[in-house]
């Protein structure tokens, strides 16, 4: 194992540019990681060999002609399967897209391959981003690099799993009620979801539009920060994109200084039904901000206790639009009725029962219902005044501090099938998520340390007022660094040794 | 099965129709409703697509800002009030014209709304029309069904889906129900679905072609018996496009309705499709007021925000609407109220007045568009303005017959030739050779021929019988071949007579 796939993107960037390493070497170690591990983890459902090594050459011989390029040229990402991608299929995690080949690159890839970064491979999850465990793939679980036997977290458990694993030193996750931020708990690393509108989501496979965002995945907070001002900004061809410039967030991890900062504890997220290990870490990381001069204030979100109720109406109402297009007439799979007659309404229910998944269908299912005439004011719209009052009740909490802090999942990593015949369960997974994607505001989750009783990984989640995602990595830094001098370094030096080398 | 119909005189007796109509306008703009594909008809199929008029995953909307001024612009020509702030929202339903399986569409906010037009009737009776709402969405595909015998998708092997028309703008204008039409409700119908084609194609916002589905009417048609309130069960007769076709299919559905009221059975609230060939409706699929198309806002989209001074400057470039033109046409070109009708009614305002504004007078100019334009169109069953006769062909028409090279039943002939793509009227004139004979000395020849082979004419013209001269001038006219000026043999043959 090359000691290269251990380094940080910004070590990486700086080795680049001084002409320690080349392009070429660092992406070929990480598709040798890939390759020795990835057998275990399953956390890449499509490994982008040539043309990765082909835009690292590039960036090589640019950079021997002394062209002047983006600080992060040549360090190479991994991308979630559900952002579509030229040259590599995109699957959505589904057989209904299985083979499918986009014609047209998100506008977050174009900002890649703008930055000319190498793009390693397509990242599982779980199908069209639905659930906490990456368990509803198509193509098999993606496992959880601190225990093969354990779930990395949902969605985005490919993307979190390759950058724990150190098989992507980054890697492009999108969250929808927590499917960056809770694999970054549970797999030991950093996740960012942007302000809404914050970065596009043109080429991103919509399963719920009001509250999908993608964001950055990684292993420092000032990793996430590089990645997010890479693809972050104004897109035209999202209309709910915003139009402010991404703004100084390199700068804010590098600053790192929380005296005077207001942070508040949201008590509805936290006590009852949070496992003890998560909240033993939660208190210490308090007490290390309070120690680094930062006032520690308790809030209260009383609306917050609906949120994931109002979150399961409002998201599958939104899905079950979304995925409509999804009927075998103008792409991907198309399945035809075994008997009968073949009439369009039959070919797409064939193809719909075949080509998704149950977690899919109850979501398809549920969401159908809640828009249905009759039903839409008691579900969808009581949902949406919910969704005011949770936007209501962080107007007031921000009111009384500059950033919110909570852990960023009630458990650790839990074992491969316990919860899946429980969807509840599964879904209470991202209670304490899930109110950042209602209001639209940014959050981070970063490692918090390991649960004593299972030795796992434990999240601790950062929100801030919709706009300000430059205070999350202001405080993230700091807590990173004041966690990291108590660990006496990274927290994946703790997680086992993966692959040929274990 | 055909359906049992009433006479319309008798359903008039019974019964009180009241309409509604559904008016989609395609707009013209550059692009689509919500991508950047061109809009552009009668393209190969599929070639004016990407991957948002497609519905590839991952794509997103954006609305077209030229739509939105159309839209506006059709709100206040309709003197509509518009939205501050409006909303789109999606319309599920399963269908392959559709490629998200949804329509994005506006629904309870549209840009318009609140507003009423004047229609004027052939016979110069005004109805006014209230305008519910006028609202923007984005068209269908066009599916073509293969190898059934009717074309249509029951019966069909398969299907052809052409999406270059999916994603064009469109304002489907919905009037409030029209009571109190009477006997005259078809005619109204027609004239309605008009003024639209004309407002619409005045503001310069639509091509307003109906042959090519541009404007499209929905005819809602319910009757109830004569001093009932409550309104009957409706039927919607579906895409009726063109203007003869709607006042065809209002007056068959009401005689169907009658008798269907007569028999005791309750119609049967449904769309319908309108026959051409047998100007019949036949059932389509059944309509409820609860047809669940579980709309919901449009989260991929933010509202459409109308300023008061965006609004205000778009009222401010509004042309002339079409009543107020008409008025002031009809002074400035001198025509009695019969013959302004006339004109109104043949639709061909626009061409008089283009051709008036070539270069000739108001009078010779509704000459040709009433006569014999009129007579040609009347024959080919087009409309006169589509038959491919430009104003500068009638002014240089013109121009020939006063300058005395031809006269008025060459022209005709000339006409042909530049209708046949032989060029100008000079350039047919030169080619077939049509130009009036004005050689004197080969109409004098002829004359001389005339008058000996008639004496007893020449004579009693000489004994001063002048009238008498027409047989001798159709003698040299047939000698002619029709080519002479009839005016200038005359004036020769009484030269020759020394009269």
């Amino acid at each position: 194992m090359s000691e290269l796939i251990k380094n940080s993107a910004a070590v990486l960037a700086a080795k680049l540019a001084a002409g320690e390493v080349s392009a070429v070497e660092v992406t070929q170690a990480h598709l040798d990681r890939i390759a020795d591990v990835d057998g275990d983890v399953n956390a890449f459902l499509h490994v982008n060999t040539e043309e990765a090594l082909a835009v690292a050459a590039g960036v090589d011989k640019s950079r021997a002609a002394g062209e002047q390029l983006h600080a992060l040229a040549g360090v190479p990402i991994a991308v979630k399967d559900l952002i579509v991608t030229v040259g590599q299929p995109t699957t959505a995690g589904s057989k209904i897209l299985e083979g499918w080949h986009s014609p047209y690159d998100a506008t977050v890839v174009k900002k890649l391959r703008a930055a000319r970064m190498p793009i390693l491979g397509k990242t599982n999850l779980d199908e069209f981003a639905m659930g906490s465990s990456t368990e509803h793939s198509a193509f098999g679980p993606t496992r959880n690099p601190w225990d093969l036997d354990r779930i990395p977290g949902g969605s985005g458990g490919g993307s979190a799993a390759a950058v724990a694993a150190f098989e992507a030193p980054l890697a492009l996750g999108t969250d929808t009620g927590g499917s960056i931020r809770q694999p970054g708990a549970v797999t030991g690393t950093v996740g960012v979801k942007p302000t809404y509108g914050g970065v596009s989501r043109y080429g991103a496979i919509a399963m719920a539009s009001s509250l999908d965002q993608i964001g950055p995945v990684s292993r420092s907070v000032l990793d996430s920060a590089l990645l997010h001002e890479v693809i972050g900004g104004h897109d035209p061809f999202d209309s709910t994109s915003l139009p402010d410039p991404v703004g100084s967030l390199v700068e804010a991890a590098k600053r790192g200084d929380v005296k005077g900062l207001r942070i508040g504890v949201v008590k509805e997220l936290g006590g009852e039904g949070y496992q003890p290990g998560v909240q033993a870490r939660f208190a210490e990381a308090l007490e290390l901000l309070r120690g680094a001069g930062a006032e520690i204030v308790e809030v209260s979100c009383p609306n917050f206790e609906h949120a994931l109720g109002a979150y399961y109406l409002i998201m599958p109402s939104e899905a079950s639009s979304n995925l409509a297009k999804f009927d075998g007439v103008r792409y991907g799979l198309r399945v035809l009725p075994e008997d009968g007659p073949m009439t369009i309404e039959r070919v797409m229910g064939a193809t719909r029962a075949a080509g998704f998944g149950d977690e899919v269908k109850r979501r398809i299912i549920l969401g159908t219902y809640a828009l249905s005439a009759g039903y839409y004011d008691a579900y969808y719209g009581s949902a949406q005044k919910v969704r005011t009052l949770i936007q209501r009740d962080f107007d007031a909490a921000f009111a009384q501090a500059d950033v919110l802090i909570s852990p960023t999942a009630p458990t650790t990593a839990f074992k491969l099938g316990e919860k899946l015949d429980d969807p509840l369960a599964m879904y209470l997974n991202d209670v304490a998520t899930i109110p950042a994607n209602m209001a639209g505001v940014p959050g981070l989750s970063l490692p918090g340390g390991l649960a004593e009783e299972d030795g796992l990984p434990v999240g601790v989640q950062l929100l801030a007022p919709a706009r300000e995602d430059a205070r999350l990595y202001r405080v993230g830094a700091v807590l990173e660094s004041l966690l990291e001098e108590k660990w006496g370094g990274p927290l994946l030096a703790q997680a086992p040794v993966l692959g040929g080398s274990r | 099965m055909s359906d049992q119909i009433l006479s319309f005189d008798e359903a008039m007796e019974k019964y009180d129709p009241v309409l509604g109509f559904e008016v989609h306008v395609e707009l013209n703009t550059r692009t689509k409703m919500f991508s950047s594909a061109p809009n552009v008809f009668g393209d190969e199929p599929n070639t004016n697509v990407n991957e948002v008029d497609l519905g590839l995953p991952g794509v997103l909307p954006v609305v077209n800002k030229t739509a939105v001024e159309s839209s506006i612009k059709i709100g206040l020509a309709l003197g509509c009030k518009i939205a501050d702030k409006s909303h789109f929202a999606r319309k599920n339903y399963f269908y392959p014209d559709t490629p998200k399986n949804f329509q994005t569409s506006q629904y309870d906010e549209p840009i318009a709304y609140d507003g009423s037009i004047d229609i004027e009737l052939e016979d110069g009776t005004v109805f006014t029309v209230a305008i519910e709402r006028a609202h923007m969405e984005e068209d269908a595909g066009k599916l073509t069904h293969m190898g059934g015998a009717t074309g249509r998708i029951q019966g069909a092997e398969f299907s052809l889906v052409d999406y270059n028309r999916a994603g064009v703008p469109l304002v489907e204008i919905v009037t409030k129900p029209i009571e109190g039409a009477g006997r005259r409700a078809p005619e109204l119908a027609k004239a309605y679905v008009a003024a639209i084609r004309e407002i619409v194609k005045n503001l310069g916002v639509s091509d307003a072609r109906m042959e090519r589905g541009n404007v499209r009417c929905d005819a809602n048609v319910s009757l109830r018996p004569h001093g009932q309130e409550r309104f009957g069960i409706r039927s919607e007769t579906k895409n009726v496009n063109s203007l003869r076709a709607v006042e065809h299919a209002v007056r068959y559905e009401i005689q169907r309705h009658a008798a269907v009221l007569d028999s005791g059975e309750p119609v049967v609230q449904e769309t319908r499709h309108w026959h051409e060939d047998t100007r019949s409706t036949t059932a389509g699929r059944p309509k409820s007021d609860a047809d669940d198309y579980r709309y919901f806002p449009e989260p991929d989209l933010v509202p459409v925000v109308a300023s008061r001074e965006w609004v205000e400057e778009l009222r401010a470039q509004l042309p002339e609407p079409p009543a107020e033109r008409r008025k002031r046409l009809k002074e400035a070109w001198g025509y009695s109220d019969l013959e302004f009708r006339d004109v109104v009614n043949a639709g061909v305002l626009d061409e008089i007045e283009e051709t008036i504004a070539a270069g000739t007078t108001a009078a010779v100019a509704r000459k040709w568009w009433m006569g014999e334009i009129a007579r040609r169109a009347k024959l080919a069953e087009v409309d006169p303005a589509d038959l491919g006769v430009s104003p500068q062909t009638i002014v240089d028409l013109n121009r020939l017959i006063e300058s005395g090279k031809i006269n008025d039943k060459l022209a005709r002939e000339v006409l042909d030739g530049v209708l046949a793509g032989e060029g100008t009227p000079a350039e047919v004139v030169d080619k077939r050779g049509l130009a009036v004979v004005s050689d004197d000395g080969a109409l004098l020849e002829a004359i001389d021929a005339a008058l000996a082979a008639q004496p007893d004419v020449a004579d009693k013209i000489r004994g001063g019988k002048v009238q008498a001269i027409g047989a001798i001038v159709g003698g040299v006219m047939k000698a002619t071949k029709g080519q002479a000026d009839a005016g200038r043999v005359r004036e020769l043959i009484l030269e020759r007579l020394g009269v």
